[in-house]
């Protein structure tokens, strides 16, 4: 086993999300299956290998930097168009301290 | 207008600009055309998830006072646009196929949208695909998988599968999909089309709803390689709204289809055809052969570190994916599960909105990033995908370009294998190497199986060498691997 239905609630409990026993179960048995497929990586020995964190750079490292030049923004309106709750200008949500 | 109608199925980009300049047709009849077209036709494979009718003949009559004034209406003037529903589009509901995004409407354009709508192309919907294009199959689209056009019973592939499906029925000239590891090229394969994967931030993703930020493509869908390079023709280049968009110049694609690929040297990579018995694996060989009798030089290449691609993936997409999943907490994007607390709130709105394979995703991703396991997964993960990259550096070192499969397999039938993701997984095998080391890659039709079901081959070439790309997938097709066996 690499992960028991315990650790399968923890890591929801990271991912902020709500999960049925039935999907707890199902993805138990998954992630087990996908995590054990995972290990054939450790044949590899990386131990001088650079991580590749992003695929290329073909620029100098300021050439991303641009003139500060004003533009216009998206305004309140629009940026709260999607909100499922807003009021004054905000995003509304429920109470945050919890006592 | 039905004579237009019966026409629109199999019109280029070229044909359009002559039907424009010739006045055959106005930019508003062809859209009006299109729309309704793609209406009727949308019953029978859910390609589109919303049609945009108004904005269409808006586009269309923008290009029609252009033809009247004696401008040039640009490269895709009235060019029926499809666009995949995870690119977003000012004013026009966006869901990325989650039920989550069901009523978002964005705030602005993505800047690929703006740069064709500027070119003059017309765009008549936005399409379905797999949940935030997490999927092979378009099974995982809250709103229903799309059907294959060729086999309305079997998948189009995905997480694009609505933008090929449009293609391939002729609903859309062109579309947009998104590919982070395989999603244009897979669906394109098994519908019949062109699709095109380009370089790593060849294509801004400024209006990408992000999967795996590292992984992330926009590239076009076509029915022929020219119209396909001429979208990407008008998406590519430098956006300072994307800082990982190239500042590379972009060539002239279209100039450089000039059919010379005589002495082109191409890669067979061994470790790709291996246990290949598949009628898929022999349409491939077939197409290698037409390469050969086009003047190719054809030689076997290894890229030895292929078989650890699929762990390396889905622990880098699943990662990236989770951190970028976590905005959708009902806060700002339109659904929340009401709840007392904030807490509770966040919880319970991602249980309720998110489908079975993004929580799967998320979960993977979560796991492989908490405390303790960052090392073993991510970070090895990262040093796995610079062997895949260093791989692909030698082979290119000696060859031109690299022919392979695109999937083990044609369009499988709906359902088939929805029950086991790790094979679901394993499946984009030949497509997730190209994204890991960022250079193009693109399906081009090679023929059908005896049950007319088509299959596509994957060319790859170096980094931002998309018009090698296109000289040699545009070779292939004037030969014939389009119709292939038949």
């Amino acid at each position: 086993m690499k992960i028991t239905e315990q650790e399968v609630r923890y890591v929801a409990g990271l991912a902020n999300l709500s999960l049925t026993d039935q999907e707890i179960a199902r993805l138990s048995r998954d992630l087990d299956e996908i995590l054990t497929h995972i290990d054939t990586l450790n044949e590899l020995d990386t131990s001088n290998v650079q991580p590749m964190a992003q695929v290329l750079y073909d620029a100098g490292e300021t050439a991303t930097l641009r003139e500060d030049r004003e533009r216009a923004t998206l305004g309140n309106a629009a940026a709260l168009a999607n909100a499922p709750a807003a009021g004054a200008g905000y995003y509304k949500v429920p109470r945050v301290i919890e006592r | 207008m039905s004579a237009q109608v019966a026409d629109l199925a199999g019109l280029t980009i070229n044909e359009i600009r002559n039907g424009l300049k010739g006045r055959s047709f106005s930019a508003v009849e062809l859209a009006r055309s299109a729309v309704e077209f793609a209406e009727a036709e949308n019953t029978k494979t859910n390609a589109f998830l919303t049609f945009s009718a108004e904005r269409a003949l808006e586009a269309a009559e923008r290009v029609d006072r252009k033809i009247a004034a004696g401008e040039d209406p640009g490269p895709l003037a009235g060019v029926p646009l499809a666009v995949k529903d995870v690119i977003v589009t000012k004013g026009l509901r966006t869901t990325c196929g989650s039920k989550l995004l069901e009523r978002y409407v964005p705030p602005y354009d993505a800047t690929a949208v703006i740069r064709l709508e500027q070119a003059g192309a017309v765009i008549i919907g936005k399409t379905n695909c797999d949940e935030f294009a997490m999927g092979s199959s378009n099974e995982n689209s809250a709103y229903g998988p799309v059907r294959n056009p060729a086999a309305l019973d079997r998948v189009p592939g995905g997480s694009s599968g609505g933008s090929a499906a449009a293609v391939a029925q002729g609903t859309a000239v062109v579309a947009l999909g998104s590919d982070t590891g395989g999603s244009i090229r897979q669906p394109a394969s098994f519908c019949g089309v062109v699709g095109v994967t380009p370089t790593y931030g060849r294509v801004s993703r400024y209006g990408l709803v992000a999967f795996a930020s590292s992984l992330d493509h926009i590239g076009p869908f076509g029915r022929t390689v020219k119209d396909a390079a001429l979208v990407l023709q008008t998406i590519a280049g430098r956006d300072e709204c994307d800082a990982t968009s190239a500042f590379a110049p972009v060539p002239d694609y279209i100039a450089q289809l000039d059919g010379n690929v005589a002495r082109m040297k191409i890669g067979v990579p061994r470790e790709y055809f291996e246990g290949l018995t598949s009628e898929s694996g022999e349409l491939i060989r077939r197409g290698i052969a037409t390469l050969e009798l086009l003047g190719c030089e054809v030689r076997e290449i290894s890229l030895p570190t292929t078989k650890y691609a699929v762990p390396a993936y889905y622990i880098i997409c699943t990662a990236e994916a989770s951190s970028n999943l976590a905005r959708y907490d009902g806060v700002r994007y339109t659904t929340r599960a009401e709840a007392e607390t904030l807490s509770d709130m966040y919880r319970k709105t991602r249980g309720a909105a998110f489908g079975a394979e993004c929580k799967r995703r998320i979960m993977l991703g979560t796991y492989v990033l908490s405390h303790g396991y960052y090392d073993a997964y991510y970070l090895k993960a990262q040093r796995v995908r610079a062997l895949i990259a260093e791989d692909f550096r030698k082979a290119f070192a000696e060859v031109d370009a690299i022919v392979t499969p695109v999937s083990p397999f044609p369009a499988f039938k709906l359902g088939e294998k929805l029950d086991d993701p790790l094979e679901m997984y394993l499946s984009d095998i030949y497509t997730i190497t190209g994204d890991l080391a960022g250079i193009p890659c693109m399906s081009v039709p090679c023929g059908k199986t005896a049950a007319g079901l088509p299959v596509g081959m994957q060319i790859l070439t170096r980094h931002f060498d998309e018009t090698g790309m296109f000289r040699l997938a545009d070779a292939f097709e004037k030969a014939g691997g389009f119709t292939g066996s038949n």
